[in-house]
């Protein structure tokens, strides 16, 4: 909204400087402050006696004679097993992801092209599914995965993150297959293709966008779950957050919170990494669903 | 395109979700009418020299056997549902009979556990959405305003808050806020109490949760907002300029209603969100003042001795109840729409 009619008074535009710096203080310092606190000892980050001791790094200085120590995250990796953890977390989100977007773009693609009143139905139900609380799902799960014998492996949370992510990326690729022109595939029906060689060669070239979208939140669920590994995975096979929660359990051993400190900024680091590489992804995916009403 | 080649196409992602989402709510409905078994108890009989005792104890054997026969638990019909831990029909009556006045009716009441949770959701939903509605504008209106060069950096700084984890971000802000971090410290100088923290007052730790449900969702809607602002037409925006239109006046009257639509759904996806609030409370260790429903659910399915998985199944039922209370207006409206269109 740069309009060249528009002239903003000096007052406002001081203002709306000061919101934004306050703002992004807001959003950002206290990552910083953690990724900071990360290479200090527990007594200097969680200091009794003066908060100013995480600047100085007065203990850190006294335990490990530097003012930065690498310690909590060396510990966390290997006595803490993050290693194991994060190594989980790589499994289960590549799977998601991957299978994810297998099933969601053959049903979005399906959704978009069909006229008929079920497909509207199913993304009503999809809605709905969308909307479930997490816990309610997994309270149903529990009970037949224990008699099963499928209780605490990866596969088992592989299938409920994909299926849990499912109403979400039909939706996201339902409003991108509905921007791509039908007669792009209607041409390539008459000229003799069956549906699926028009979706596999002539629709999905032009999707990469909207695959990279999807395939990014189905990437974000499956990392930053919670309630589904923490309830689903033994301890053997945890992924990285339930194992953060994991170290705050033991809160009487001295080195714990550290490593939940550095553990937390390990497992933020790559995240913020992936957004900063495909933020215009990001944006454009969350307002793909909006923008439509 | 043509029903057979539409049900190939649909198959695999239908199956996952009715298998995995349909098919749970299902057992999740069928699990709340059973409840865990009670131990079979045995008489023992000890006779020393001074005389002879009988002790009740725990039978393991036939415990561990009928456990096995039957896991599902015992039939309980309705009989969770109206127990202490949920709707207490029992209990509210005895409160009804026995208070004398209506506050302290409310009192006993918000006190048994499903209630303190019901309140706690309402109250995090009732705060947390309509500020997250105005703060996601208020940022999407000044980001729009600042030269586009910089916005880049902008939109990655404000955005950090919502794509991490709930329970990490509310670990990165409790790890601040607590009596041994920065801001919790420089709290207690500011305002002279050395024993003011977090844990210790109730009404402390829900603000700070409904503040950190602020500061987690807000980017979401400023997103969202922000897109859609670029889709605001120029010419009429213009022509109120021209006609003298104050700054507010071009919002309120032109900007606002061009994304009214954003604005329900922003709201229905965030009140959907706020209404599962959970890793939050795990984050902050607010168990003792802060109470969730799904917390209350996770609460039974990580019970150390057995897991209750009928009560779990109860509150879960109850949730997806108030889930569609929420969701009704939206799909009637959609229905009407759709019949309409037709």
């Amino acid at each position: 909204m740069e309009y060249g009619l528009d002239k903003r008074s000096n007052a406002l535009k001081i203002f709306n400087t000061t919101f934004i710096i306050v703002w992004l203080l807001v959003a950002c310092f206290p990552f910083i402050w953690t990724f900071w606190g990360s290479f200090k000892v527990r007594a200097d980050f969680f200091s009794r006696a003066d908060w100013w001791y995480a600047i100085t790094a007065f203990n850190t200085l006294l335990e490990t004679g530097g003012k930065f120590t690498t310690d909590a995250y060396s510990q966390a990796w290997t006595e803490g097993e993050f290693w194991k953890a994060s190594r989980n977390t790589v499994i289960v989100t590549f799977f998601v992801v991957t299978i994810s977007l297998f099933l969601g773009t053959l049903g979005a693609y399906a959704l978009s092209r069909s006229t008929r009143n079920y497909a509207f139905w199913i993304l009503i139900a999809a809605l709905i599914f969308r909307a479930m609380p997490h816990i309610t799902l997994v309270s149903g799960y529990l009970f037949p995965f224990f008699q099963l014998q499928i209780w605490g492996i990866l596969p088992t949370t592989i299938v409920v993150l994909v299926a849990i992510n499912q109403p979400f990326t039909l939706w996201l690729l339902y409003s991108f297959f509905k921007t791509v022109p039908k007669e792009l595939d209607e041409s390539a029906l008459i000229d003799g293709c069956s549906y699926f060689q028009a979706f596999r060669h002539i629709i999905m070239p032009v999707m990469w966008p909207g695959v990279i979208t999807a395939g990014l939140f189905s990437l974000m669920l499956a990392y930053n779950d919670f309630t589904v590994t923490a309830l689903l995975l033994n301890q053997e096979n945890h992924t990285m957050v339930p194992k953060i929660q994991s170290y705050l359990g033991t809160n009487q051993h001295e080195g714990n919170l550290m490593w939940a400190v550095s553990a937390v900024v390990s497992a933020t680091a790559p995240l913020f990494m992936l957004v900063m590489f495909f933020q215009r992804q990001v944006i454009s995916g969350l307002t793909a669903g909006a923008v439509k009403g | 395109m043509p029903n057979k080649t539409f049900f190939w196409f649909f198959l695999p992602t239908g199956l996952a979700m009715i298998l995995f989402i349909g098919l749970p709510i299902i057992s999740t409905g069928i699990q709340s009418f059973y409840a865990q078994h009670d131990q079979v108890v045995k008489e023992v009989k000890k006779c020393d020299p001074f005389g002879c005792t009988v002790s009740i104890v725990v039978d393991q054997e036939k415990t561990s056997k009928i456990r096995e026969e039957k896991p599902l638990g015992k039939f309980n019909g309705f009989g969770t549902y109206v127990d202490r831990n949920h709707l207490a029909i029992k209990e509210i009556g005895k409160f009804w009979d026995e208070t004398n006045s209506f506050g302290e009716f409310v009192d006993q009441v918000t006190n048994l556990p499903f209630y303190k949770a019901l309140i706690f959701t309402l109250t995090y939903c009732l705060f947390v959405t309509p500020n997250v509605l105005l703060l996601g504008f208020i940022i999407a209106l000044s980001l729009n305003a600042v030269t586009r060069r910089i916005r880049g950096p902008l939109i990655f700084g404000t955005i950090l808050p919502m794509i991490v984890t709930p329970l990490v971000g509310s670990l990165v802000l409790f790890w601040m806020i607590d009596a041994e971090g920065i801001i919790g410290a420089n709290l207690q100088m500011l305002m002279d109490d050395p024993y003011l923290s977090l844990k210790s007052s109730k009404t402390l730790t829900w603000i700070t949760i409904i503040i950190y449900g602020i500061w987690h969702h807000s980017p979401f809607a400023f997103v969202v907002f922000y897109a859609a602002l670029q889709t605001v037409p120029q010419e009429p925006v213009e022509a109120a300029i021209i006609d003298g239109a104050s700054r507010w006046q071009r919002v309120r009257h032109i900007v606002l209603p061009h994304i009214y639509p954003v604005v329900t759904f922003v709201a229905l996806i965030s009140l959907m969100d706020n209404f599962r609030v959970f890793e939050p409370i795990i984050g902050f260790s607010a168990e003792g003042s802060a109470q969730s429903l799904s917390w209350l659910i996770y609460d039974n399915l990580v019970n150390e001795e057995v897991i209750l998985f009928g009560s779990a199944a109860a509150t879960s039922m109850m949730t997806i109840v108030g889930i569609a209370i929420l969701l009704a207006p939206v799909l009637i409206r959609t229905w009407k729409e759709f019949r309409t269109a037709r």
